[in-house]
C-alpha cells in the first residue's frame, strides 16, 4: 500500500484499484475542532482538483478537494456521529471515503510523504 | 477563517500584547487591522474554559475614546439615542451611532467617567464632581470613522480623546470576580454588571468596568499600554484564567444572542429591526433631538419589514452568514452570523427575517450548498446571561 498527500493538505491511500482519502493532521490542525463533515454518496463522480467533501470547524468550512478522478465507492460514515475523528485520528479512522482510480497516472504528480514533511515545514 | 485578510497584510499593525499571545502559543491573524490572536489551544476548549472558569481576552483593537467638556452630556445626546445626561457618574449604557437614515454606524458602550475630587481641608474645599466625561468603547473596525463623525458633529467645546496609549483586557467567566477578586482586594466587591471604576493598582492606572461580550459575569480593564503584558502576566497567574482567542470570543457572543457590527448591525440595519430597541430611551425616544431620529421613529411606528432572530438549525450542519432564509419556496431573510455552539453542541444563527416569520417557534429552512436545513426562530440569547446585577 502506498501514500500520497496533495498540497491540499489530503492524503490518498492506494491499494489495488481502490484509494483512500482524509485529511493531513496538519490540515486537522489548521482547521481546528470539526464539527461536521459533508461527505459524497456512493457513486459521486470526482474529478482532480474538484469538490469533494466539505469540514466544517466552529469557525468556518473548508473544502475537501479530488486527490484524483474517479467515482465514490464508499463514505465513512463513522464521522456521522463523530466528526471529531477528523481531529483525533486524522490518517486513520478519521479517513472521509474510498473512491476507484480512474487514471492512475495522476498518482505520479502528489507527493511521497517525506516530500509532504518538506512541503508543510516550508509553510 | 481566511475572508478579507488579503489586502490588509501590508499594513496590518500590531497591538501592545502581540509578543505576549505569541510566547503564549497563539494563532494570529490579521482583524480590523491588527495582528490579533484567532486561538490559542483551541475555539473549543477555550470557549468552555471560558463558560466554566474565565477567559482573558485581549480587545485592544477596540476604540477607546474619552469625551470631556462641560457640555459633554449634551452634546452626545445629539449622536446617541440613549440617556446620557441620566447617565449617573460610574454607570454604563449600552448606545449606539445612527445615521441620518436610522442606519447603524456602530455600536459602543458609554460610561460617565466624571471624576471625582476630593475635598482638602487646609483650603476648605469639599468634595465634588470635575469636569464631565464620557469613556465611550467602540468597535475597532470603525474607530476610525466613529472618530471622525464624532469629531465633526460635536461642538468645539467638548474634547474628544483617542486613548490609543491603552490596552484593553477582558476577563470573562463565572470565575472572572473570583480571580479579580484574588489580584485586586476589594476592588469589585461593590460593583454589578454594567458599573465601571477607576482604580490605581500599584503605579498601573486602570479603569475597571463589570461588562463584556460572552454573556458571562466578567470585567473589561482599560490599562496604559506600557504595563498590559505585566497585568495580563498577573491575571494569568490566577489558575482559573487562560487566554482565549478571537474565535472563542465570537462563538461565544453568538450563543449570548449579541450582534456583532458589520455583519448582525451595519449600516443597512436599523436599531429596531435589530431587535435593539432598549438602547432607545423612552425619553429620548418622545423628544428625539438625536441623528436618525426622524427615521427610526418612522421604522417604530410603522413596524420593521424585518426583524433580528435568532434560529436553531436541526441536525448538526451549521449554516454561516450569508445563507437565505425560506418559508416553503419563498426566501423571507437571510444568516447574518452563524456557527456551531460548544455549549449547546449544535449549530445556531442569528439572521433577519420579515417580520411575519419573526415569532418564536415560527419553522423555517435555512438553504445551505443547496440543501435546505429546518431550522426554528428561536429565543435570544441561547444560553443564559450570567451577569451580576446585584441584589
Amino acid at each position: 500500500m502506498a501514500r500520497y498527500f496533495t498540497d491540499e493538505h489530503e492524503w490518498i491511500d492506494v491499494e489495488g484499484d481502490t484509494a483512500t482519502v482524509g485529511i493531513t493532521d496538519y490540515a486537522q490542525g489548521q482547521l481546528g475542532d470539526i464539527v461536521f463533515v459533508e461527505l459524497p454518496g456512493s457513486g459521486t463522480t470526482l474529478s482532480k482538483g474538484g469538490d469533494a467533501a466539505v469540514v466544517e470547524s466552529v469557525k468556518a468550512a473548508s473544502d475537501v478537494y479530488a486527490p484524483i478522478d474517479g467515482e465514490v465507492t464508499e463514505a465513512n460514515e463513522a464521522l456521522e456521529d463523530d466528526p471529531a475523528l477528523v481531529n483525533t485520528a486524522p490518517e486513520s479512522d478519521g479517513w472521509f471515503f474510498r473512491m476507484t482510480i480512474g487514471d492512475k497516472s495522476q498518482l505520479e504528480g502528489l507527493m511521497d510523504e517525506g516530500a509532504y514533511k518538506s512541503f508543510c515545514d516550508g509553510l | 477563517m481566511s475572508d478579507d485578510t488579503e489586502d490588509q497584510i501590508a499594513d496590518t499593525e500590531t497591538l501592545p500584547l502581540d509578543a505576549w499571545h505569541r510566547r503564549k502559543g497563539a494563532r494570529m491573524v490579521p482583524f480590523a487591522g491588527y495582528h490579533m490572536p484567532i486561538q490559542f489551544e483551541g475555539i473549543v476548549a477555550e470557549h468552555n474554559w471560558t463558560r466554566q472558569q474565565a477567559g482573558l481576552f485581549d480587545v485592544s483593537h477596540m476604540g477607546q475614546l474619552l469625551v470631556s467638556g462641560e457640555k459633554a452630556a449634551e452634546e452626545l445626546e445629539k449622536l446617541l439615542p440613549g440617556a446620557i445626561a441620566s447617565l449617573k457618574p460610574g454607570k454604563v449604557r449600552y448606545s449606539l451611532l445612527i445615521d441620518e437614515e436610522g442606519g447603524i454606524l456602530d455600536d459602543l458602550m458609554v460610561t460617565n467617567a466624571t471624576p471625582w475630587i476630593e475635598g482638602d481641608e487646609e483650603e476648605g474645599t469639599e468634595g465634588h464632581w470635575g469636569e464631565p466625561a464620557y469613556y465611550l468603547v467602540v468597535n475597532g473596525a470603525t474607530k476610525w470613522d466613529d472618530i471622525a463623525h464624532l469629531r465633526e458633529h460635536l461642538d468645539d467645546d467638548v474634547t474628544l480623546t483617542h486613548m490609543d496609549d491603552h490596552a484593553l483586557i477582558a476577563v470573562q467567566g463565572p470565575n472572572a470576580a473570583t480571580a479579580l477578586n484574588r489580584v485586586m482586594r476589594n476592588v469589585i466587591d461593590d460593583m454589578v454588571f454594567m458599573e465601571s471604576v477607576v482604580h490605581d493598582f500599584g503605579e498601573w492606572p486602570l479603569r475597571i468596568t463589570r461588562s463584556g461580550y460572552t454573556g458571562e459575569d466578567g470585567f473589561e480593564i482599560s490599562v496604559p499600554a506600557e504595563f498590559a503584558e505585566s497585568l495580563a502576566d498577573r491575571l494569568c497567574a490566577e489558575i482559573e484564567v487562560r487566554p482565549i482567542g478571537l474565535g472563542a470570543r465570537d462563538s461565544l457572543r453568538l450563543e449570548a444572542g449579541l450582534p456583532l457590527y458589520g455583519h448582525d448591525i451595519t449600516t443597512e440595519t436599523d436599531p429596531v429591526s435589530a431587535d435593539l430597541g432598549f438602547a432607545l430611551t423612552k425619553r429620548r425616544r418622545e423628544e428625539g433631538g438625536w441623528m436618525g431620529h426622524e427615521a427610526v421613529m418612522k421604522v417604530l411606528d410603522r413596524g420593521p419589514v424585518q426583524k433580528r432572530v435568532g434560529l436553531a438549525i436541526e441536525g448538526r450542519m451549521p449554516a454561516r452568514e450569508g445563507a437565505s432564509i425560506y418559508s416553503g419556496d419563498t426566501q423571507v431573510g437571510r444568516v447574518t452570523s452563524g456557527g456551531f455552539s460548544p455549549t449547546l453542541e449544535r449549530p445556531i444563527a442569528m439572521g433577519y427575517v420579515d417580520t411575519a416569520h419573526a415569532e418564536e417557534g415560527t419553522e423555517l429552512e435555512v438553504e445551505v450548498r443547496n440543501k435546505r436545513l429546518p431550522a426554528k426562530v428561536a429565543k435570544l440569547p441561547f444560553v443564559p446571561h450570567r451577569y451580576h446585577r446585584g441584589k
